[in-house]
């Protein structure tokens, strides 16, 4: 047996991790990324010539697992069609016995590098609420994130922002469920998983590696419930409490934030509050919905009352100022016009 | 491309080898030999290695030591006392080699064993040239870490081994010498400046007949490697768990 020296292994390795796209019609050209389950590559579309990402599993799962994972991530991308979330475009099994699936190509940077980009805490708060707005429509459809942290949003070279890697994400519900009740953003009420027996389910059953006890998700962005693998439990409010997380990294004001970032900014107290309230350790206290979150973002905006806070009488007369800051100079500056004219004249 | 009817895996890597866990436990002695031949010769390289780096033996010692290994194994029914759920078979085996060893120098035995692996070649003269060409660190011997990485390593150069020779016969069978040749030019031997179109020109042939002969040896290598693997894993769940470990790399 002839003696493999330590770079034909490495090569070795290399050479078979590549996945065979005989037969199909992408050609390979760069690895881009590893995720959780596979690897990301570019491949270009050779019949529509464009270029696409190609999400190949690394390892053959006879049993299904990892496989039905990403079917499963596959089919939930495809129901989703929402301008926030990447689109899928193909899902198969390539020679090779990997099962891979295709998706728009993003260009564009992972929002942890984007972030330094954007010094202002408006444009920040606007990019927040697109990704609210994208995870909002996944609840109405049904659909949890489970792992929404800011190397899974990507911000496209056009500005647009994308919510990624839904290899995590849990059903509420079915999508056999009545029309009216799905597309009802108020309907997002937790739902007991599809069993696997259920004829009409066109996704992949839960996989015991979701079951109950299983913990998946980030440290620092999964909600409490999720870390203590209470999966059973799960709903909306877990992804409010990573979208809580979230908005303290783009904030600049938590754990998570990169390492060079300038030292921790003092928030408002209406912005504190909001945060607060999203990532509160027990699912009760956060908000119910995403829009609400959202809309309490959009009201800081609007420099309103947050539904998070209870304003003082002085806080209420300071975002009152804020707001109408160049009207009231305006008027002071008229009414100190008047009473200088009227000084002088009876001088 | 099949895109309907997702059978992941399902007919692409048939189960034509046992485990050798079950297979060791088979009633059927032919079983039970092959499957401690497989063991044997996927493993034997990596044990004499480390016996001869982590317990400092000679070389005619640690032969001693790696064939009797494999008829403690056998003997003893190890394979059968191995739980997959607690671990991996590798680390399990590792372990055996340990308490092995430590019992042997205690009873203060040392005989020359192996009849029951005479039909795997163990070719130690090879096994310590590669010894003295292996790369590490000498202030890191010591650690167990590092001996760990190094049974590892020699674990999957061992796994590879095995699979390009396989390569090789499947290739001289099917009448496609050419294509082992170009797969040991590029993939084994190759320079770092070594291109397809180099290869073509060598080989008179048309730059795409390299592509795709390097796609199939490719094909082929990871699914024996892959076929070989799952022989040597005590479950699917370990055998996906090391599929992700054999192949599986961080982005650069």
């Amino acid at each position: 047996m002839k003696f493999l020296p330590d770079k034909a292994v490495e090569r070795l390795r290399e050479a078979a991790e590549i996945p065979d796209l005989a037969g199909t019609r992408y050609r390979l050209l760069e690895r881009v990324a590893r995720g959780g389950m596979g690897v990301v590559y570019a491949a270009e579309d050779e019949k529509l010539r464009r270029r696409v990402a190609l999400k190949v599993l690394d390892a053959p799962s006879e049993d299904g697992d990892l496989a039905n994972r990403l079917i499963r991530e596959a089919l939930v991308l495809a129901r989703l069609e929402h301008p926030g979330i990447v689109p899928v475009h193909d899902v198969g099994t390539l020679n090779d016995g990997r099962v891979f699936y295709t998706m728009k190509f993003v260009q564009g940077q992972r929002l942890d590098q984007y972030i330094d980009t954007v010094p202002s805490v408006t444009e920040r708060l606007r990019l927040f609420l697109r990704v609210c707005d994208a995870v909002a429509f996944a609840h109405a459809r049904g659909v949890l994130h489970r792992d929404l942290k800011p190397a899974n949003i990507m911000v496209g070279s056009f500005g647009e922002v994308l919510v990624m890697d839904w290899g995590l994400a849990k059903l509420l519900r079915d999508e056999a469920r009545p029309r009216s009740q799905a597309s009802d953003p108020d309907a997002t009420i937790f739902e007991k998983p599809a069993q696997s027996g259920d004829s009409n389910v066109s996704i992949p059953p839960f996989s015991s590696a979701t079951g109950h006890g299983t913990v998946m998700g980030t440290p620092g962005y999964m909600s409490p419930e999720q870390a203590r693998g209470d999966v059973e439990r799960l709903d909306v409010r877990s992804d409010i409490f990573s979208l809580g997380a979230l908005l303290r990294f783009l904030l600049g004001c938590d754990s998570n934030v990169a390492a060079g970032a300038t030292g921790k900014p003092r928030l408002s107290k209406a912005l504190e509050a909001i945060c607060s309230k999203a990532a509160a350790p027990t699912p009760a206290d956060r908000y119910p919905t995403v829009t609400e979150l959202g809309q309490d973002v959009s009201r800081y905006l609007d420099g309103l009352a947050v539904a998070a806070h209870r304003e003082s009488p002085f806080e209420k007369l300071a975002r009152f100022y804020r707001r109408y800051r160049f009207f009231i100079l305006l008027i002071g500056a008229y009414l100190l016009m008047r009473v200088l004219i009227l000084f002088f004249m009876h001088r | 491309m099949r895109e309907e009817g997702f059978q992941p895996g399902g007919d692409r890597f048939p189960p034509t080898r046992r485990s050798v866990i079950e297979a060791v436990g088979s009633i059927d002695a032919e079983e039970r030999e092959r499957a401690l031949e497989s063991l044997c010769a996927a493993y034997w390289r990596p044990i004499y290695k480390y016996i001869r780096l982590r317990w400092n033996r000679p070389a005619e010692e640690a032969q001693d030591l790696t064939q009797g290994f494999f008829v403690e194994v056998l003997e003893r029914e190890l394979l059968g006392k191995f739980d997959a759920k607690k671990g991996r078979l590798r680390t399990y085996l590792r372990v055996c080699v340990d308490s092995f060893v430590s019992n042997e120098d205690k009873a203060g035995r040392r005989q020359k064993r192996g009849g029951n692996i005479a039909h795997v070649a163990l070719d130690f003269a090879a096994a310590e040239e590669e010894l003295r060409g292996a790369v590490m660190d000498p202030a890191a011997i010591p650690s167990q870490e590092s001996l760990e990485e190094f049974f590892e390593k020699e674990w999957l150069r061992s796994l590879f081994s095995l699979a390009v020779e396989e390569l090789r016969d499947l290739c001289s069978t099917r009448g496609r010498e050419r294509t082992f040749r170009l797969f040991e030019a590029y993939d084994l031997e190759g320079h770092d400046k070594i291109s397809y179109e180099q290869l073509a020109k060598e080989y008179a042939i048309a730059a795409t007949d390299v592509t795709n002969a390097l796609a199939w040896a490719r094909r082929e290598f990871r699914r024996i490697a892959l076929e070989r693997l799952r022989e040597l894993c005590g479950s699917e769940e370990e055998f996906q768990r090391e599929a992700r470990a054999t192949f599986g790399r961080n982005p650069r």
